[in-house]
Order: structure tokens, then C-alpha cells, then sequence
């Protein structure tokens, strides 16, 4: 975790040594492409529908990305809320947990009565299955601040805004990253489910989830194959993202992200 | 040190001052006690005692349960800008760089920015830490954390000090030096002190008064004058007036753990 960069180097010898095995045992087998193809033939399935599978994968980050980035803005505020006022925080947090507890499958009628089916209906999906981790992080990291930082606040008369931007926030930095890193996994995962359930089916319109279900019902694996490593693609990238910008905002001052030579 | 001008108000006076908190406990019971404006007074106790939650009071950080806290005649909340308030732990803002921290509390009271880099240079000066302004908390020493945070309470230019045990953490040789350096700071800018310790000789060597405090309930079983001449240095703890008044605060406050 000290260097990003080392963990992506190695994560990618792992990837490709995971490649030579499977071509490996295709061989060795000789399995037809409908039951289990080769990463050749899938190479050349993703050469082919490549137009098609990139405007999915688009679609899908667009989903993903814009379900996270709502639940960022939203949890942090609703636990500035919450930080602010612990009677508030008490009656209501329970009600945070059910966001993680609803099942998709059952509220996805819903949202397509709302909003329609479509880009939109599934960012609200990823939205509300992102939304729970970073407000219990956040929250977390804005109320245990050290008893006497608040009280040196109060000393020098610091005021409401002064506490919460000088002192809770950056207190919460950890563990709002915390929160983000749980996120960004699920949010990928949320993009394809919810776009199963609430997603568009409109041709050249549908994301990843919507073209795995389609390939798989044309019996295109090869074509299933390669779509299933662009969502693996897309969840690694946000995953490595959020760590660069981890690193980036807490590598001078946090230990998480320090070197261990230092003491 | 300081004798007080016919008809002024003293520095710090507590009268009849208890502390008891909601599960019953009773901190501190009936402390009087008057501080006048220039005095070093040290608090020395058995864990326990209510020594730290005195200096809350004075503060105002906590509220007294009975009795009246004056400071310069106003009550603690009112005279905040006149204290400074330095804990045990260096309680930095380990996001912060070194300079940052020390300008922190002229940026809680809106000071303009380039007072406030003047202030800052400044203070690290007074504490010798030049040299690490751009430095985090986390890469400096236990002391030298400690010293930032004296500097950020010198930054306002508090009237009043109120230390809680903020060299117990350190080793010997660092409280040691930092007691000398808090007393050469001490004589130049003439802050009143009120300082929490365990260590009796800490005690003896900074303060012109000591009190010792008495536990369970917390109250005040002692005062000692401490008569040895200013400006102390390193030498003072080799002379035979400071071996007796060590002494003699080691024997009150035996009385005290007995009694």
C-alpha cells in the first residue's frame, strides 16, 4: 500500500500469468469457444464488437461514477448533519442501514415509475447502494475528534464553521476515504445490477449489464467474456483511482499511507 | 513576586470553588485561592486530586458546580483571549504543517495573514524550531511537539498560562531543558502561570508558590513558598537550597499521601 505504483505493476504480472493458464488449459482440453473460450478468441471478440463494447463500458462508468459521486456529496453532508446534532444522528441513523438492506430487485419498479428506465434510474440505484458506507465512515471520523483539540477550539473562540472545516473535516479525511474505497467497489457492481433491473434496452444504449444479458442469450460467450473484463477493468481503474487520490490527500500526515521506515 | 496595587483585581481568585460531577463524584471541594498577575503556581497531587480539572475551571472549559472563578475580574468565559491553555499531549494537527500549527489559533481569531507569518517565525524562533517549519507533526520528536505547542499558545500572547503535566510524557533530560527554557521565556514576557505537575521537583524548580492538593475529595492541604533567588538555571539544581526545599514539598506531600 506505501506505493501505488508497485501494487499496479504486480497486479498486472498476476493478470497476465492468470491469462497464460487459461489459454493453457484450453489446450490442454480442447474446449469449444461456447463452453469456455480462449483469451485469443475473446481477444478477438473484443477486437470486433469493440465499438459496442466501449459505448457500454461508458455508459456503465458514467453510471457507476455518477451513483458515487452523489453518495459522496450526499453522505458527507447528511454525516455533517449528524456530527453536528447527536439526538438527530441517534433517531435517524438506524434508517441509514436500510438503505444497504432494501433489495434493488424490489425498488427498481419504483424508480422506473419515477424516472423511467435508463442512465439515470441505474445512478440512482448505485446512489443508494454507495450511499450507507460513506456516511457511517464519515460520520465516524467527524465525531472522534481528541477532547482537547475541541477544547483548544473553544479557547481561541472558534466558531461553529471553524470547528467543522478546520478540525472535523480533516479529522474525517481517513475515513471518508475509507468509505469512497467501499464504494467505488460497489458502485461498479450496482452500475450492472442496476441495469438489469432498471437500465435501458434501447440498441446502443445499454451498458455492460445490459450487453452480458444479451450476450448471453445470443450464446456469444467469446463477446460475454470480454464484457466481463470490462467491468473488471472499470471496477480495478475507480479502485486505483481512489487510492491515487487516498494517497494524494493523506500521504504528508496519516500513517495509513506513510512509509513504515519512518520510526 | 508581584505585589498586588491597592484596589486592582487579582490575576486568578477562587472562591470556595467545588466540582462535583453527575455521577455524584465530588473532583474538587472548597478551593480558595488567590493568583496574582506575574506568579508561577504549581499544583502537585496525588492522581486524582483535581488538579487538571482546575485548570478546566479557570479556563471555563467546565463549569463549577459551586463557587465563583474570577479571572482579571471577569469570569472565564470572558477571559479567554487572556489565557492560553497548553495539554498534556501536544494536541498538534497532525494535517498541519509546523508553521501551521503555531499560526493556528491567530487564524481561529481572524488575524491578517501577514501579522500572522510574522507572529509565527517568531514564536519558532523563541523555541528554536526554525529549522522545521515545513515539517508534520509526525516527524518531530516528543519534545520538540511540545515546544510547537508552546509556541502556538505564545502566538496569542496570552496573559495567563495554564499547563496541564505537559512534560510528563518526556523523558528526564528533555523536561529538564524545557523547564529552562519555559523560565527563560517566563522572565522575559511575564505571563502568569498556573502549571499541573507530579513531579516534585518540576514543581520546585519553575514555581514561586506550590500547592499541594489533597484527594477525595480535591482540596488544597498545602502552600509553599519557594525561595530560591531568579533567574533559575541548570546550576540552581545543584544548590543545597533547592536539595531542601525538594524536600520539604516531598515531605508535605508525603503528609498527604498518609493522611
Amino acid at each position: 500500500m506505501n506505493r501505488p505504483w508497485m501494487l499496479a505493476v504486480n497486479s498486472v504480472i498476476v493478470f497476465v500469468c492468470l491469462l497464460g493458464l487459461w489459454q493453457g488449459l484450453i489446450e490442454m482440453n480442447r474446449l469449444p469457444p461456447y463452453i469456455l473460450p480462449g483469451p485469443l478468441v475473446v481477444a478477438s471478440a473484443l477486437r470486433e464488437r469493440f465499438p459496442s463494447l466501449m459505448n457500454s463500458l461508458l455508459i456503465t462508468t458514467e453510471e457507476a461514477a455518477g451513483g458515487l459521486a452523489a453518495s459522496i456529496v450526499a453522505g458527507v453532508g447528511v454525516a455533517m448533519i449528524f456530527a453536528q446534532w447527536r439526538g438527530l444522528r441517534q433517531l435517524l441513523y438506524p434508517y441509514t442501514i436500510l438503505l444497504q438492506t432494501v433489495p434493488i430487485i424490489a425498488i427498481a419498479p419504483l424508480i422506473i415509475n419515477w424516472v423511467g428506465a435508463g442512465i439515470f434510474a441505474v445512478m440512482i440505484v448505485t446512489f443508494i447502494i454507495c450511499l450507507a458506507p460513506i456516511i457511517a465512515n464519515t460520520t465516524q471520523g467527524l465525531i472522534s475528534v481528541d477532547e482537547n483539540l475541541i477544547n483548544l477550539f473553544v479557547m481561541h473562540k472558534a466558531t461553529w464553521a471553524q470547528t467543522l472545516f478546520l478540525l472535523r473535516l480533516p479529522n474525517a479525511m481517513p475515513n471518508l476515504f475509507a468509505g469512497i474505497r467501499i464504494s467505488a467497489g460497489i458502485s461498479v457492481v450496482g452500475g450492472i445490477l442496476g441495469e438489469l433491473f432498471a437500465g435501458s434496452t434501447r440498441v446502443g444504449e445499454g451498458g455492460l449489464g445490459y450487453a452480458i444479458v444479451y450476450a448471453n442469450d445470443q450464446m456469444e460467450t467469446a463477446y460475454l467474456f470480454a464484457l466481463v473484463i470490462a467491468a473488471t477493468v472499470l471496477g480495478f481503474s475507480f479502485f486505483f483511482i481512489v487510492m491515487f487520490l487516498e494517497w494524494l490527500a493523506l500521504h504528508k500526515w496519516h500513517a495509513s499511507s506513510l512509509p513504515q521506515s519512518a520510526e | 513576586m508581584v505585589t498586588r496595587i491597592e484596589g486592582s483585581v487579582p490575576e486568578i481568585a477562587l472562591e470556595g470553588v467545588s466540582k462535583r460531577y453527575r455521577n455524584a463524584a465530588v473532583a474538587l471541594e472548597g478551593i480558595s485561592l488567590t493568583v496574582e498577575r506575574g506568579e508561577f503556581v504549581t499544583f502537585l497531587g496525588p492522581s486524582g486530586c483535581g488538579k487538571s480539572t482546575l485548570l478546566k475551571l479557570v479556563s471555563g472549559l467546565s463549569p463549577v458546580s459551586d463557587g465563583g472563578v474570577k479571572v482579571n475580574g471577569m469570569t472565564p468565559g470572558n477571559a479567554r483571549e487572556l489565557m492560553g491553555f497548553i495539554f498534556q499531549d501536544a494536541t498538534l494537527l497532525p494535517w498541519r504543517t509546523v508553521e501551521q500549527n503555531v499560526g493556528l489559533g491567530m487564524q481561529l481569531e481572524h488575524a491578517a495573514r501577514t501579522a500572522r507569518r510574522e507572529r509565527v517565525a517568531k514564536m519558532l524562533e523563541l523555541v528554536s524550531l526554525s529549522h522545521v517549519a515545513k515539517r508534520y507533526p509526525r516527524e518531530l520528536s516528543g519534545g520538540m511537539k511540545m515546544r510547537v505547542s508552546i509556541a502556538r499558545a505564545l502566538a496569542s500572547r496570552p496573559r495567563i498560562l495554564l499547563m496541564d503535566e505537559p512534560f510528563a510524557a518526556l523523558d528526564e533530560m528533555t523536561r529538564d531543558r524545557l523547564n529552562e527554557e519555559l523560565l527563560r521565556l517566563y522572565s522575559e514576557q511575564k505571563w502568569t502561570v498556573l502549571f499541573v505537575t507530579h513531579s516534585v521537583a518540576e514543581a520546585v524548580f519553575l514555581s514561586s508558590r506550590v500547592v499541594i492538593l489533597a484527594a477525595h475529595p480535591g482540596r488544597v492541604a498545602h502552600e509553599m513558598k519557594v525561595n530560591l533567588p531568579w533567574p533559575r538555571t541548570a546550576e540552581t539544581r545543584e544548590s543545597e537550597a533547592y536539595e531542601e526545599q525538594v524536600m520539604e514539598a516531598s515531605r508535605l506531600l508525603r503528609g498527604v499521601y498518609q493522611g
